[in-house]
């Protein structure tokens, strides 16, 4: 069955920060406000609506009920919610605009991650029977995953540190970052070790934030656009959650994602990858098969703003902006899930 | 643009207070084995995954469906983790409708759980706080409001408690088995939330539901193979003839919260994608979300099967008994069986095993060969909702 085309026609983030004053609702808010702007139209004239985002993260349940008020979902509206990244609420309405009925969707993901403490968090995201009776915790598990990339002898520390100080400079131009600035590699190697062999920098921020990115199908994403950015390949693979069940040092579900999704068919000028701990920007680079003349993250990436639910969306916001504005032909946005790189999602965009 | 999707496997586990046999892990590959069987396929077969429950509070697990990767076999496949409150376990299944529909995978499985016994709702549903109100705290104002708009006798929830949970003693799957219920039984059951007496409330349940979607194409290659002798049941498809959600806000002033707009709109909308004019002659049965006894006739009225201020008039004259010209609940429904997230999928599912009249003992007279499943959650403000059918849709 043919599939229909679907672009970005309309994007939005907060600025990610630590200790954001204003609620999730009021980020969401202004993300879908500027999504909604960009796209010059209004929430009245979406079809579906779908959000992502974390109770967890809230410390309560039904974190999207209370988010809901960003639509304004009054009338009732056509809407679900994804307990995932808002890059997989993308995917649920991509395939929602594929039946043809409707014709637009607004797509969001949003959180606060600073008024909880990662450290005692994410370990009860991790499987209860036999992972968390271990007491290990994420940072821990990313840290394996580096040293075992260090051992296969394909990086060293001073790549991760080149990542971090890549992602910091880029930042310098992206007013979304949190962390920017210029660095250099034997300065951030000169940093004590958090867990060996990562460093902070190595580390994502504690970030809130919010992003929202309007699709529009065939024509009427013609009309609504001079600038319409068509998705021409998406899909999401899942690994084993058991870290013992699976070589760290690959990503073989974002390699899969990447060729379904066909990132080989044409060049690359552009990725922006969730690389959310420096070595797994080197493992994403090669399952995503991404060579040298790549630019990757150049809004610095997770590494400068990680704002939970809404990291993986951002890098479609990413793409989208450079390519509307000409700024390359051909671009990918990958979005993870999970930890170590559990579950990955590739999408490739195209320029106008 | 859009292909017809059809249920060709449904399986769920047995409800109970506590499932301490079965892990997690267990419980849901138990429902969604017995899917793959019903099917006639292997886990291979399956092309995506998209699982549905409610808050991770209930368990205390953030993302559960992450450790369930390898459980659900899911390895190297796409995976999707649906929540939309209550109306999840029927999102759920809207959700990977839409995959097959889309045109996107042949065969999908569809699976939503609670295992309550291993957290505490209660708890969940207050963010971790005491004094929550819970569910029932938050309806019963509702159910209070419903009953002085319409007039109905008080006696008409108790009614809903008795039939519900003598249907679930026809059900092999159903929690509650209360043999000796009595509308005197009920009434004399201790006042939770007035008007809510505990006999018309839902029970907390562990369990899961799963259903195999597939494409057309899909679908005929399963009735093939069971027909040339090979597994499965061999039972027809239930086509989802159409399917709708709905959301609204749930709290500002001048909100219906009895009969909200997004469930008028969620039943208007499926209707007419369905072609049913006239639901209640046109529909066989439904399998509705009725988590507290009055909300069966609430329902009844705020999807339009009956008119305002009617719908408690056909629980009263027996009309949504097994036996009635519009059975509501065959299963024992939510007052029986509640593993809250799979609770959704659980209305789906049983619609579609009446339309493939697979239902056994529960089993009610399809005239028309066509069912409705329906799902709400929030407060009162989501709803998912589907129209199973005997016949593939054009």
């Amino acid at each position: 069955m043919a599939r229909r085309e679907i672009a970005i026609v309309g994007w939005g983030q907060t600025p990610s920060q630590r200790r954001a004053q204003a609620s999730e609702v009021q980020l969401l808010f202004e993300a879908i406000d500027a999504a909604v702007k960009v796209a010059g139209i209004t929430r009245r004239d979406i079809g579906f609506t779908c959000g992502g985002s974390c109770d967890y993260l809230t410390g309560g349940p039904f974190a999207f009920v209370t988010n809901l008020e960003a639509t304004q979902a009054w009338p009732p509206i056509a809407e679900s919610h994804v307990e995932m990244d808002g890059a997989w609420a993308l995917y649920e309405a991509w395939v929602r605009l594929q039946h043809g009925d409707i014709d637009t969707a607004l797509v969001f993901g949003s959180g606060k991650s600073s008024p909880t403490d990662p450290g005692a968090l994410y370990p009860q995201q991790l499987d209860p029977y036999y992972l968390q009776p271990l007491g290990i915790d994420p940072v821990s598990l990313a840290a394996l995953q580096g040293r075992a990339l260090l051992e296969t002898g394909r990086a060293t520390e001073a790549d991760f540190a080149g990542v971090v100080a890549h992602s910091r400079q880029a930042a310098l131009d992206n007013p979304n970052a949190q962390l920017r600035g210029t660095t250099d590699v034997s300065v951030l190697l000169a940093e004590p070790l958090v867990r060996d062999p990562l460093r902070r920098h190595d580390l994502p921020p504690i970030s809130d934030g919010a992003a929202a990115i309007v699709l529009a199908a065939g024509d009427r994403a013609r009309e609504i656009s001079d600038h319409p950015v068509w998705i021409r390949g998406l899909d999401h693979r899942v690994e084993p959650h058991q870290p013992g069940m699976r070589d760290l040092t690959v990503s073989t579900s974002t390699t899969l994602a990447a060729a379904r999704a066909g990132v080989s068919d044409g060049p690359i000028d552009v990725a922006e990858i969730s690389s959310v701990f420096s070595p797994q920007e080197l493992i994403l680079r090669d399952a995503l098969g991404l060579g040298p003349g790549v630019d990757v993250n150049p809004s610095g990436g997770p590494l400068a703003a990680n704002p939970v639910m809404s990291t993986g969306l951002i890098r479609f916001v990413e793409i989208a902006h450079r390519l509307a504005a000409g700024d390359g032909g051909r671009g990918v946005a990958h979005a993870t899930n999970g930890q170590c790189l559990q579950h990955n999602m590739v999408c490739v965009m195209e320029a106008p | 643009m859009s292909e017809p999707c059809a249920v060709i496997g449904i399986g769920q586990t047995h409800h109970t207070k506590a499932r301490a046999d079965v892990s997690q892990f267990g419980l849901v590959r138990e429902a969604a084995s017995r899917a793959l069987a019903d099917a006639g396929l292997e886990w291979r077969d399956i092309d995506a995954v998209v699982i549905g429950k409610a808050p991770d509070a209930f368990e205390g697990i953030m993302q559960p469906e992450l450790f369930l990767a390898e459980a659900l076999g899911a390895v190297g496949k796409p995976m999707f983790r649906v929540h939309t409150a209550g109306s999840v376990g029927g999102s759920t299944v809207i959700v990977g409708s839409h995959l097959i529909e889309a045109g996107i995978h042949d065969r999908v499985l569809v699976v939503a759980y609670e295992k309550q016994s291993e957290g505490n709702a209660q708890w969940g549903l207050a963010g971790g706080r005491s004094g929550g109100i819970g569910a029932g705290g938050a309806f019963a104002p509702f159910v209070r409001a419903y009953i002085e708009r319409s007039k109905a006798p008080e006696y008409v929830g108790w009614q809903v408690a008795v039939k519900d949970r003598l249907n679930a003693l026809k059900n092999p799957y159903a929690h509650l088995k209360i043999a000796d219920i009595s509308l005197e039984k009920v009434q004399e059951s201790p006042m939770l939330w007035d008007p809510l007496r505990f006999l018309e409330s839902c029970p907390s349940s562990d369990g899961a539901c799963a259903m195999v979607l597939a494409s057309p194409a899909a679908a005929a290659a399963a009735a093939a193979a069971a027909a040339a002798g090979g597994s499965g049941s061999g039972a027809p498809p239930a086509w989802i003839a159409a399917s709708s959600v709905r959301s609204e806000l749930g709290f500002f002033p001048g909100r219906d919260a009895v009969r909200p707009q997004a469930g008028v709109d969620c039943a208007h909308d499926l209707y007419r994608r369905a072609g049913i004019t006239d639901p209640r002659r046109e529909i066989d049965m439904a399998e509705l979300y009725v988590p507290f006894s009055w909300y069966e006739p609430m329902w009844l009225e705020g999807h339009d099967i009956a008119p305002l201020g009617e719908g408690w008039k056909m629980t009263e004259q027996g009309e949504t008994e097994m036996t009635g010209s519009f059975p509501v609940n065959p299963s024992g429904g939510v007052l029986s069986s509640n593993p809250i997230g799979a609770s959704g999928m659980l209305r789906m599912a049983e619609a579609a095993l009446q339309v493939r009249g697979q239902a056994g003992e529960h089993q009610v007279h399809m005239h028309h060969g066509r069912a409705l499943g329906q799902a709400y959650g929030g407060n009162a403000q989501y709803f998912a909702m589907a129209i199973f059918t005997a016949a593939q849709p054009a």
